[in-house]
């Protein structure tokens, strides 16, 4: 509480100059423009107190859609969480199956291994291009973008779990004589389920990130268009406020699949 | 011919390289039908290995086992196993626990209830039917291995299987759970087979105490037979100059003639 004092003090000072840090405006630009050049926000960065303003005028406004170029700051929020959820839940989809199959066969593993490696540290936003040339729509390539991002973590916390559950436990099943299925749905899955959370935590936080720079880059909605649409009109305050947003709605997320995955896991 | 047979059992480990490591070194041992026999040995022997081929976890380099003649291929639960450390799945209640060896041993011959029942009677007689619904992490360690225990009697083995059950216990805990078993093996005439490397633990509870030399190919020693009548009780035999006797004689065994050097 006392460092968010001090860092709004000082943010405070920092901003606070006046007129001097204001950009003047070319007069050359101002006879040309007229009226509309003198309403042209200043470029520096704004005080907290604006900040708080703008946020304050954000939140009102927030459901806003009566005016479809300018919807209220909640509904890009929610389209940019509908994408990030949506191509979250296919890679959950594909990467558990997947990752049971690699992690129950270490040969299968041995042979997919080469491939997850060379595609995993492509950034996910150079698939970008290529996934609006090939489906040829801007929020259905910024889902498929946080399929990619969110696939990997979730694919080898997977695979680890499985690969690296408690010989002890391998040993009860063995000589209990469960079967395949009994297996893999009494010991093996529940035994995986908090290294399977672990990595739906690391999706979510990588997926949140990559969605905001994917709709910078294509979409026509979703935060990420909306700082980068407040860039364009020089909205810093506004731009300060969704980065604040993104922030509380990412903590959101995590505390949210800690929650779940501290009520899923097994206590020793 | 022999309940469980023993014969000539070697355990090759293979380390980093080409090498191999010799656990155990022809060893052979013939167990009757109802007969205790303890392993004991110092840390390291290989007596937990000799208990992981008898179970089937593990296969012999060479040599065979067999029980009731027919040959030790892979484990089963007609030779259940109680494990040191408990082996519990701490997402299951001690029923459950419990109930999935049951149900998949007897899950053709018999009915859901009858499952049912005979994983409540497995919990009933270690005492812990007051504690069927709690998950593992919410009970002692000694319930945790009477748990282990109900497990491995519920689904009837043939050869009840005890590796170091109460090793990780304190003395107390430890005691009280060898007079349950004393009073267990005594009620269902099991076959058991157990390793310790407590000494008063393997004459309060064994036929036969099978001595093992230090390994590396660690080799049977010296087999004491344990002629104390049943049932037997910790008191009485602390009095007894028999007791004494067969104590000395482990003792002499494992400090004396396999005496340890401490680095």
């Amino acid at each position: 509480m006392a460092f968010f004092v001090i860092f709004i003090v000082v943010w405070q000072g920092l901003t606070a100059g006046g007129p001097a840090n204001t950009t003047g405006v070319d007069p050359e630009y101002a006879r040309l423009a007229g009226q509309s050049a003198a309403a042209t926000p200043s470029a520096a960065i704004p005080t907290p107190g604006a900040v708080a303003k703008r946020g304050w005028e954000l939140l009102r406004t927030a459901f806003d859609d009566s005016n479809p170029n300018n919807l209220g700051i909640a509904w890009h929020l929610l389209r940019s969480l509908g994408r990030v959820l949506l191509g979250f839940v296919l890679a959950l989809v594909v990467a558990v199956p997947l990752g049971f199959v690699l992690g129950l066969f270490p040969y299968l593993y041995r042979a997919a291994n080469p491939f997850i490696q060379v595609l995993r540290p492509i950034s996910p936003l150079a698939w970008m291009p290529l996934a609006l040339y090939t489906f040829r729509d801007s929020s259905v390539s910024a889902i498929f973008i946080i399929f990619i991002c969110a696939l990997w973590p979730m694919l080898l916390n997977t695979v680890v779990g499985v690969a690296t559950v408690r010989q002890e436990w391998i040993n009860v099943s063995r000589v209990f004589g469960l079967d395949t299925f009994q297996h893999v749905t009494r010991i093996v899955f529940p035994a995986c389920v908090p290294m399977i959370m672990t990595g739906m935590r690391i999706s979510i936080g990588i997926a949140w990130f990559v969605i905001v720079a994917a709709e910078m880059v294509g979409a026509q909605s979703g935060i990420g268009y909306f700082i980068w649409n407040e860039w364009n009109n020089l909205q810093i305050a506004s731009m300060i406020v969704a980065i604040v947003l993104i922030g509380l709605v990412g903590l959101g997320l995590d505390s949210g699949l800690a929650w779940i995955g501290r009520t899923l896991s097994f206590r020793e | 011919m022999a309940f469980l047979s023993i014969h000539d059992v070697s355990m090759d480990f293979p380390i980093k390289g080409t090498g191999r490591f010799r656990a155990l070194d022809s060893i052979s041992i013939d167990v009757g039908k109802n007969e205790f026999v303890c392993l004991i040995g110092h840390s390291g022997c290989g007596k937990s290995t000799l208990l992981n081929l008898i179970a089937g976890l593990l296969l012999p380099t060479s040599g065979s086992i067999s029980c009731e003649q027919k040959p030790v291929r892979g484990p089963g639960p007609d030779r259940a196993m109680v494990f040191q450390s408990h082996a519990l799945l701490p997402w299951m209640t001690c029923y459950e626990n419990v109930h999935l060896a049951v149900k998949q041993v007897f899950d053709r011959s018999l009915s859901a209830t009858a499952i049912k029942d005979k994983a409540e009677q497995a919990l009933k007689l270690v005492r812990l039917d007051h504690a069927m619904q709690k998950y593992p992490f919410e009970i002692s360690g000694g319930m945790k291995q009477r748990v282990g225990l109900a497990r491995a009697l519920a689904v009837e083995p043939r050869i009840l299987l005890l590796d170091e059950p109460f090793g990780a216990l304190d003395a107390l805990t430890r005691a009280s759970l060898q007079d349950e078993l004393v009073r267990l093996v005594e009620s269902i005439r099991s076959t058991v087979v157990m390793v310790t490397h407590d000494v008063d633990e393997a004459i309060l509870l064994g036929d036969r105490v099978v001595m093992m030399t230090n390994g590396p190919a660690a080799r049977i020693g010296d087999v004491l037979d344990v002629a104390l009548p049943r049932p037997r009780d910790r008191l009485t035999l602390a009095a007894s100059p028999e007791y004494a006797g067969y104590r000395q004689y482990l003792l002499k065994f494992l400090y004396q003639i396999q005496g340890i050097a401490l680095e």
